[in-house]
């Protein structure tokens, strides 16, 4: 699939997103609450999702940065540098959300164990590379990709590291083990997030390419 | 070609460093599933969840529609910029 025909995709993908989202929060009402937490449970079903994708954009920056390593295609940086700054902003909402459901939850706005730590670390890692690719100069593109391989090398630790330390923040295992109307808003809430990311993707992509076309326009003016 | 090498044996380092860390599970009781309950088990909350649950919401709402909107911009800024830049090249005849 050619990025025209991608293009043309990302209306359809942001009405669909932009519908299920409105459609959210009545589902998100409606579901039981959980027995221990209450109500904040239900920061869950966006708290989560962004983090997947946070940590899904991350492996998309770094299999971009990877090949951008090898082969040095404009459209891997390109797609490298889209999948870094959706990771800032997932990772933003995320880093935002979890707080305030651990302050319901736990009685505290933050601690330092391994889950909270480890995704702030790959958030900075993503808001460095931006920083890098933003005032780094000519050839902070390839300082980037080395950044974007380390941050998609962080992200399984990142998922894995409530099942391996088992702290405070609940494990990869509830979202398994959700039942009936909660496994349905949770997941229709995934789709959503699904929808709106790859629309994202490949629009900032596409802002990418046609910003690239621009400066040649330009150095063909002024030739 | 050495490049991709270096950067390989980094990421095998960095797995290989972890990897002691990561042995050394600790004890503990996180939460390993949700269950469902009903709203009237939550009435006599000392510290209300309305605020945080709408809070986050927000959050969530302002950031990815915002971020739309950003992107939309810069769509919009950038094709006008290469429309224009194009109307000037043809009209000097390129």
């Amino acid at each position: 699939m050619t990025m025209r025909t991608a293009n043309r995709l990302v209306p359809f993908l942001l009405v669909i997103g932009a519908l299920m989202f409105i459609r959210a929060p009545f589902m998100i009402d409606a579901a039981p609450y959980e027995s221990t937490m209450g109500l904040v449970q239900k920061i869950f079903y966006y708290h989560v999702p962004s983090a997947v994708f946070a940590l899904l954009s991350a492996f998309v920056c770094g299999a971009a940065s990877g090949v951008f390593l090898w082969r040095r295609t404009p459209t891997a940086d390109r797609i490298a540098l889209a999948a870094a700054e959706l990771v800032v902003v997932f990772g933003a909402v995320t880093l935002i959300t979890g707080p305030l459901w651990a302050r319901k939850a736990w009685g505290i706005w933050w601690d330092w164990e391994p889950r909270l730590t480890l995704t702030f670390v790959l958030w900075m890692s993503f808001a460095g590379l931006l920083m890098l690719r933003r005032f780094g100069g000519p050839g902070s593109e390839v300082m980037a990709a080395a950044v974007g391989l380390f941050g998609a090398v962080l992200a399984p630790f990142v998922y894995w590291s409530v099942n391996l330390w088992r702290t405070l923040h609940p494990t990869t295992n509830v979202v398994m083990t959700l039942q009936g109307d909660m496994r349905t808003v949770f997941f229709w809430c995934l789709v959503a997030f699904l929808f709106l990311y790859v629309a994202l993707l490949l629009t900032r992509v596409r802002v990418e390419a046609e910003a690239a076309a621009l400066e040649e326009a330009y150095a063909a003016l002024e030739d | 070609m050495r490049r991709l090498h270096r950067i390989w044996i980094a990421v095998v380092a960095l797995a290989w460093l972890a990897a002691p860390v990561l042995a050394q599970v600790q004890p503990g009781s996180p939460q390993e599933s949700f269950q469902p309950a009903r709203p009237e088990d939550f009435g006599g909350e000392r510290l209300p969840a309305t605020p945080f649950v709408f809070v986050a919401y927000a959050v969530v709402w302002v950031a990815v529609f915002g971020y739309v909107f950003l992107m939309w911009r810069r769509l919009n800024r950038v094709e006008r910029e290469l429309a224009d830049v194009h109307a000037r090249l043809s009209s000097r005849g390129r």
